[in-house]
């Protein structure tokens, strides 16, 4: 590992659909590309077994083969990736440096597609019994809940389609939503009253997670009626929403009052050569088409940019 | 340059809760996506603890009966065992920084 920073035109942070659409358009720009990722290309869209909404794929494809397909497409137009996590950034109009676990890099432009994770909902018991009954991720764990109950904390896209695919498992599903109307799209809506399996508790918060080794009951409350209530349950999965990753960015770039940065039509930030693009981004509607689509409207930009 | 071994259900007595040195065990299914994230992670973080750990892999799709006497309930879990007992477990994907933070505070 050299000292000096090693020179780039393009820094793109994160390898999910959004760093990877700019990392295509950006390679074939002919810009000197590198895409930083901390875990594994694809990002969160490895969790979804199967996407239905993306165009070009009737029958839906995996989130898997989709990325890795991304991926595969970007690297031959030339990005480079480097599997390190980001330590520290310095970005100014003037300047742009990258440290990270694995070296240290300049950019004329960059590209943040860091994305963002499960909100934790923070009540008691949650932390303690992670792994042990609450999850994160239905699509990983609902193998555990054959033939069990449990519930599904959230209201959402997310949410709703996590108890949908809880139903090639556990006996009984209860999503438990804190207003009166979900927000999931209405296909989905209409698929989940539809199966006799899933259940919704309006009006209701989780208050509670107990048990003893694992999880064996919820604590809930409706907020209407403050009435208190405990289900006999096996696990909790937790679909409350996502947080932006933008911890390394605090005070750097401006951020809206959830975390997500703020980026105008072009995908630029505060910063001039800085974009934000996909989960990140302010007002996100979190698709990977839209993701995808906002990489490329950076990548144009930061072109332009570089070479203005 | 040591491998992770896979496991299969008779076998986890003898090569896990008898082994001489600490173990790792990386419980999995296919169809986890997070459980591919941190394969790669945890096949680098072995060549790291050549001799001194071993790195294991558990499929709970074909051994649900180790993964249920561990009251594993999310995938991926990385479970160390020592002298035959579970010591520490991670659940979900994390960096190999904090993995290796975390396995070397298990031993």
């Amino acid at each position: 590992m050299s000292n000096s920073p090693k020179k780039c035109d393009i820094v793109i942070i994160g390898g999910g659909p959004a760093g990877l659409s700019a990392g295509i358009y950006t390679g074939r720009a002919r810009l000197d590309s590198l895409l930083i990722e901390r875990g594994v290309v694809g990002g969160q869209i490895l969790n979804t077994e199967w996407l239905e909404n993306y165009p070009g794929f009737p029958e839906g494809v995996s989130g898997f083969d989709l990325t890795r397909s991304m991926h595969q497409q970007a690297t031959k137009f030339g990005l480079e990736t480097l599997i390190a996590e980001v330590t520290d950034v310095k970005m100014t109009s003037e300047s742009k440096l990258v440290k990270t676990t694995q070296g240290d890099f300049t950019a004329r432009a960059v590209i943040v597609a860091s994305g963002s994770e499960r909100q934790k909902l923070g009540v008691p018991g949650e932390a303690e019994y992670t792994g042990k009954g609450v999850s994160y991720c239905a699509t990983c764990d609902g193998a555990f809940f054959r033939d069990k109950s449990v519930v599904v904390v959230g209201g959402g896209n997310a949410a709703i389609t996590e108890a949908l695919e809880l139903t090639k498992f556990a006996s009984q599903i209860t999503v438990i939503h804190r207003r009166d109307e979900l927000r999931a799209t209405k296909i989905l809506q209409e698929k989940a009253f539809a199966e006799p399996r899933i259940k919704v508790l309006w009006d209701s918060v989780v208050e509670e997670i107990l048990g003893e080794t694992l999880v064996n009951k919820v604590k809930v409350r409706n907020v209407k009626s403050k009435k208190e209530s405990v289900l006999d349950v096996s696990g909790v999965f937790m679909s409350i929403g996502f947080k932006p990753n933008t911890g390394f960015l605090k005070d750097i770039l401006a951020l809206d009052n959830i975390g997500a940065i703020i980026a105008n039509e072009k995908m630029e930030t505060s910063v001039s050569g800085v974009y934000a693009v996909g989960d990140i981004r302010s007002n996100s509607i979190r698709q990977v088409i839209s993701a995808a689509g906002d990489g490329a409207i950076a990548a144009v930009n930061a072109e332009k940019y570089i070479s203005g | 340059m040591t491998k992770p071994v896979n496991i299969e259900g008779a076998k986890f007595e003898e090569t896990v809760l008898k082994s001489k040195i600490p173990v790792l065990v990386d419980f999995w299914a296919p169809w986890c996506g997070p459980c591919r994230m941190v394969e790669p992670v945890v096949d680098e973080l072995a060549e790291g603890y050549d001799g001194k750990v071993m790195f294991a892999r558990v499929n709970v799709d074909d051994n649900p009966r180790i993964a249920s006497q561990y009251g594993i309930m999310s995938i991926p879990t990385l479970m160390v065992f020592k002298d035959g007992q579970p010591v520490s477990n991670i659940v979900g994907f994390r960096p190999k920084a904090e993995l290796k933070k975390s396995l070397d505070m298990a031993l």
